[in-house]
C-alpha cells in the first residue's frame, strides 16, 4: 500500500510533521475549548458556530470531490436529511440522547447517499452532478410537501426540541458552541483517519484514474457508493447542526441550491483535497459577506452611492475577490497557507 | 518572495477581518439614542417590495428626529444591516444589534421577514428581545403568555379568512347568502399559503359555503390547469394568495378562462401595485384586502411629503412610489414602533428603552381612535391594544380595495375580524407548542 501512496500522482497525501504536528493538535483543541472564554455571544453565534458547520459540511463534500473525484450539488439536500431525521428522532423517540440520535441522522443521511450515488457507477463529471440535481430538488419538496416531516406544523418549518445532553442545556449560545465544536472534532478525526486509511487510498486511485484502479482489483463500485455514503453521513451531521446548533429553526428552503452552491465553493476555495482548507474556504464564505457588510459601518463609503447601491456592491466585491483568488491561487487557500508557512519556515532556518 | 507576500497580504486580510468584526463603528456616539436596527433586503429577489418599504420606515423616523426633534426627545439612532432575504444573514444581523450599538440601546428588533421570524424565536427568548413583526408574525404567538417576546401585530391570515368572508357575505347581502356559495382558495404551495385552509374549513362549517382549495406550486408560472378547475367547479368567489410572480399570472390567466376580476380577492401579499401593475387590463376591477391602504390623502402622508419628501431628504428615489402600498406598510410599522417606545417612556421616563422596557411598552400598546387623529392616521391605521394575552392587537382589521388600472381605490371602511371565533384554536395551538418545548407559560398579571 506504501507504493500506491508514493505514486499517486496528482496530489501526494500530506501528513502532519508528528512532533509539531501533535502539539498542534493538542494546543488546537485546547484553544477550540477554551473560545467561549473569550469571544462574545455575537462571535459565537454568527461567526465561528455557522464558519465551524460550513467547514464540516466542505469536509463532506471535499471526501466525495476531492478524495474521490466525483461531483456532486446536491450537497445541501443530505443536510436537510440529516436535520429532518435529528428533529423527528428527538421528537418520536424522546428516550435516544442526542449524540446517537446525531448518528443516526448521519446514517439516514447516508442511505439517502448511497442511493443517490448509483448514478456515479455509470455517468461522471458533469453529468454526475447534474444527476446530484435530482437529490437538491427531490428532498427539498418532499419535506415542503409532506407536513408529516415537521411534525404537521403549519409554517413547515422544525424547531429544536430541546437540546440537552445529560440535563446540560445547550440552547445558549456556549452551550451550542460545544455541541458543534465536539462533533466537529470528532468528525475531523474520522475524516483523517478515513482518508489515510486503505479506503483513502482506494478513492485517490479511483479519483486519479478509476480504469487503472479496478485493475489493480479496488472494487470500484464499492468505493464510489461509500464515498456517497461517509459524505453524506458528514453532511447530514452538519445538516443538523446548521439546523439546530446554527439556526435554532429551519425548513427545507434553508437546504437550498444556494446552499450546496455554497458548500461547492468553500471545497474549491479552500482547496480540493483537504481537511482543513474546508475551513478556511467556509471563513471566506460565511464572512465575506460580513465583513464588506460591517466595513460600510467603519468607513464612510456614501461617496460611492446609497444604501442601496452599496449593498449590490458588496455582491460585486465578493465575486470579484473569488475570481482573483481562484486565478492566484488555483489550489485554494490552504495551499497558499502551507506554501506560506513552508516559505517562512525556509526563511529562518537560512537566516539562523 | 512572491509567496510570501502573498502570505503575508493574506495574513494582513485576515488581521482587519478580525479588527473590523469586533471594532464597534468609528462613527458616531450612540450615547442617549434609541436604537432601531432596521434589517434590509435592497439585493436579492425581493428587493423591489423592500425599497419603497424600507424608505417608509426611514422617512418617518427621519421626520420624528428632524420635525419633532424625536420621540419625547429622544433621538433614533438607525443602522442599517442587509440580510439579503436571507436567515443566515438576518441572524448575524440580529447578534450584531441585540444588545444595542456604540451606545445606543435596543428596545425591539424587527426582522422584516417572517422566516426569520420564526428563526429567532428561540433565540429572543433566551436573549429575552422582543420580535416584532407587523402583519408577518407567527399567529400562534398571539399568545403573549407562551411568547412573551414575539409581536406579531396587526394581522394574520386567520383573521385574513374572516375578512374575506365577510366582504363576501357583504356582496351577497347576509350571511345566510352565504350558504351555497363557492369559494375557492387559490394558495401559493408554501407554509404561508396553507395557512388558511384550517380557519376556511371552519368558516365553511359554520356559514355553510363549499370551500374549495387549490395549490400552485412555487412560483407560480404556469396556472391554466388551477383555473380551468375554477372554472369547472364554477366558483363564485376566488381568494388568492399569491406570492411574487403567482399574482400577476393569476390575474392574466384568469381573464384567460374568463373569471372575473372583480370577483377575486387577493391576499395582503397579493395586493400591492406590483402585483397588479404586471396583469395590464386584466387585472381592472381585481379586489385586495388591504392592511396598509395605499394613497396620499392621509395627514401624515401629507406632513410627510411636505417636510420630507419635498425637502429632498426621503430615502426614496423614485418618487412615484410614495403613498403605495409598501410605503405606507414602511409608516405604519415605524408608527408602531414609535408609538411603543412613547408608552415606555410614560412608565420609564424619557430615555432610551432596553429590551425588558420594551417588551413592556409593547405589552401595554394601546393606540385608540384619539391617538390615531393625533398621528394624522385617520383611515390608514386601525385601532391596536396588545396585552400578556394578546399580542397581536384586540381587533384586527383590514379594508378591501380595487384596482382601477392605475391605483387602487378603498371600497370599504375597516372590517373587523371577530377574535373570538378562532381564540381557543391559537390558545390550543400555542399550549402544544408550549409543551413540546417545555415553556411554562406565563401568567397575566396586567
Amino acid at each position: 500500500m506504501t507504493t500506491l501512496q508514493e505514486s499517486a500522482p496528482t496530489k501526494p497525501l500530506r501528513r502532519p510533521a508528528l512532533g509539531v504536528g501533535t502539539i498542534a493538535i493538542v494546543a488546537g483543541l485546547v484553544a477550540a475549548f477554551a473560545v467561549p472564554a473569550l469571544a462574545d455571544d455575537y462571535w459565537l453565534s454568527s461567526i465561528i458556530i455557522p464558519t465551524v458547520i460550513m467547514g464540516l459540511a466542505g469536509i463532506g463534500l471535499n471526501l466525495l470531490m476531492g478524495y474521490t473525484g466525483l461531483v456532486s450539488i446536491g450537497s445541501a439536500a443530505f443536510m436537510s436529511i440529516g436535520a429532518f431525521s435529528t428533529y423527528n428522532l428527538l421528537l418520536r423517540a424522546p428516550f435516544l440522547p442526542l449524540p446517537v440520535v446525531l448518528i443516526l441522522a448521519g446514517l439516514i443521511a447516508a442511505a439517502a447517499g448511497v442511493i443517490f450515488g448509483l448514478p456515479s457507477l455509470r455517468i461522471k463529471g458533469f453529468y454526475l452532478g447534474a444527476s446530484t440535481l435530482g437529490a437538491q430538488f427531490f428532498f427539498e419538496w418532499l419535506f415542503t410537501n409532506f407536513s408529516w416531516f415537521s411534525n404537521d406544523s403549519q409554517s413547515l418549518t422544525i424547531s429544536a426540541p430541546r437540546l440537552q445532553i445529560l440535563d446540560y442545556d445547550l440552547q445558549s449560545a456556549t452551550g451550542r458552541y460545544y455541541l458543534v465544536i465536539a462533533t466537529t472534532v470528532l468528525l475531523i478525526a474520522l475524516a483523517f483517519a478515513i482518508v489515510k486509511s486503505r479506503v483513502g487510498r482506494e478513492w485517490m486511485a479511483i479519483r486519479d484514474m478509476d480504469v487503472a484502479a479496478s485493475v489493480i482489483g479496488i472494487r470500484v463500485a464499492r468505493r464510489k457508493l461509500l464515498s456517497f455514503g461517509i459524505s453524506s453521513f458528514f453532511l447530514g451531521i452538519a445538516g443538523a447542526l446548521w439546523a439546530f446548533g446554527y439556526l435554532g429553526t429551519s425548513d427545507a428552503h434553508a437546504f437550498n441550491l444556494d446552499k450546496s452552491f455554497q458548500i461547492l465553493f468553500i471545497v474549491i476555495i479552500g482547496g480540493v483535497a483537504t481537511i482543513f482548507g474546508n475551513f478556511l474556504g467556509a471563513a471566506f464564505i460565511v464572512l465575506t459577506p460580513i465583513l464588506l457588510d460591517r466595513l460600510s459601518l467603519v468607513i464612510d463609503l456614501s461617496f460611492l452611492g446609497d444604501q442601496g447601491a452599496l449593498a449590490n456592491l458588496q455582491h460585486i466585491i465578493f465575486g470579484t475577490i473569488i475570481i482573483v483568488l481562484l486565478i492566484k491561487e488555483p489550489d485554494g487557500l490552504s495551499s497558499l497557507g502551507r506554501r506560506g508557512v513552508e516559505a517562512l519556515r525556509s526563511r529562518t532556518r537560512s537566516s539562523g | 518572495m512572491s509567496l510570501l507576500t502573498k502570505t503575508m497580504s493574506l495574513a494582513a486580510a485576515a488581521a482587519m477581518a478580525v479588527t473590523l468584526l469586533s471594532s464597534a463603528s468609528f462613527a458616531e456616539d450612540g450615547t442617549g439614542q434609541q436604537l432601531y436596527p432596521l434589517f434590509t433586503y435592497r439585493t436579492g429577489p425581493y428587493a423591489p417590495s423592500f425599497i419603497p418599504f424600507g424608505a417608509g420606515n426611514i422617512d418617518y423616523l427621519r421626520y420624528i428626529n428632524e420635525v419633532e426633534g424625536g420621540v419625547d426627545g429622544v433621538k433614533i439612532l438607525v443602522q442599517e444591516c442587509e440580510t439579503a432575504y436571507t436567515i443566515e444573514r438576518g441572524i448575524e444581523c440580529y447578534e450584531r444589534y441585540k444588545n444595542g450599538y456604540n451606545g445606543a440601546l435596543t428596545a425591539s428588533i424587527y426582522p422584516h421577514s417572517s422566516g426569520l421570524d420564526v428563526a429567532l424565536t428561540d433565540k429572543a427568548r433566551i436573549d429575552k428581545i422582543p420580535i416584532v413583526s407587523p402583519g408577518g408574525g407567527q399567529n400562534i404567538a398571539t399568545d403573549g403568555r407562551v411568547f412573551p417576546y414575539q409581536y406579531p401585530l396587526v394581522f394574520d391570515y386567520w383573521s385574513e379568512a374572516q375578512i374575506i368572508v365577510d366582504y363576501i357575505a357583504q356582496q351577497a347581502g347576509g350571511y345566510d347568502k352565504l350558504k351555497g356559495l363557492k369559494i375557492a382558495t387559490l394558495y401559493h404551495d408554501s407554509g404561508y399559503g396553507r395557512d388558511t385552509i384550517e380557519p376556511l374549513g371552519i368558516l365553511s362549517k359554520k356559514y355553510g359555503f363549499e370551500d374549495i382549495q387549490i395549490p400552485v406550486p412555487h412560483p407560480g408560472e404556469q396556472q391554466q390547469t388551477q383555473w380551468q378547475q375554477i372554472r369547472r367547479a364554477n366558483a363564485d368567489w376566488v381568494f388568492l394568495r399569491g406570492w411574487g410572480v403567482m399574482t400577476p399570472v393569476a390575474i392574466k390567466t384568469a381573464a384567460r378562462v374568463g373569471f372575473p376580476a372583480n370577483r377575486i380577492i387577493g391576499d395582503i401579499w397579493s395586493g400591492s401595485e406590483d402585483d397588479a401593475r404586471p396583469a395590464g387590463a386584466a387585472a381592472n376591477g381585481y379586489l385586495a384586502v388591504s392592511v396598509f391602504p395605499p394613497g396620499t390623502n392621509y395627514g401624515i402622508l401629507k406632513t410627510l411629503k411636505a417636510d420630507i419628501l419635498d425637502k429632498g431628504k426621503s430615502d426614496l428615489k423614485d418618487n412615484s412610489k410614495f403613498g403605495t402600498v409598501y410605503y405606507n406598510y414602511g409608516v405604519i410599522e415605524a408608527i408602531t414602533f414609535v408609538e411603543a417606545l412613547r408608552t415606555g417612556h410614560k412608565k420609564f421616563g424619557n430615555r432610551p428603552l432596553t429590551a425588558a422596557e420594551g417588551q413592556w411598552a409593547l405589552e401595554n400598546l394601546d393606540i385608540d381612535q384619539k391617538r390615531i387623529a393625533e398621528l394624522g392616521a385617520e383611515g390608514l391605521i386601525s385601532p391596536l391594544k396588545t396585552s400578556i394575552d394578546n399580542h397581536k392587537g384586540e381587533t384586527i382589521a383590514a379594508k378591501i380595495i380595487q384596482w382601477n388600472g392605475q391605483s387602487w381605490d378603498t371600497r370599504t371602511d375597516w372590517i373587523k375580524a371577530d377574535a373570538s371565533l378562532f381564540a381557543d384554536v391559537i390558545k390550543a395551538k400555542a399550549a402544544a407548542y408550549a409543551k413540546e418545548k417545555g415553556i411554562e407559560p406565563r401568567v397575566a398579571t396586567n
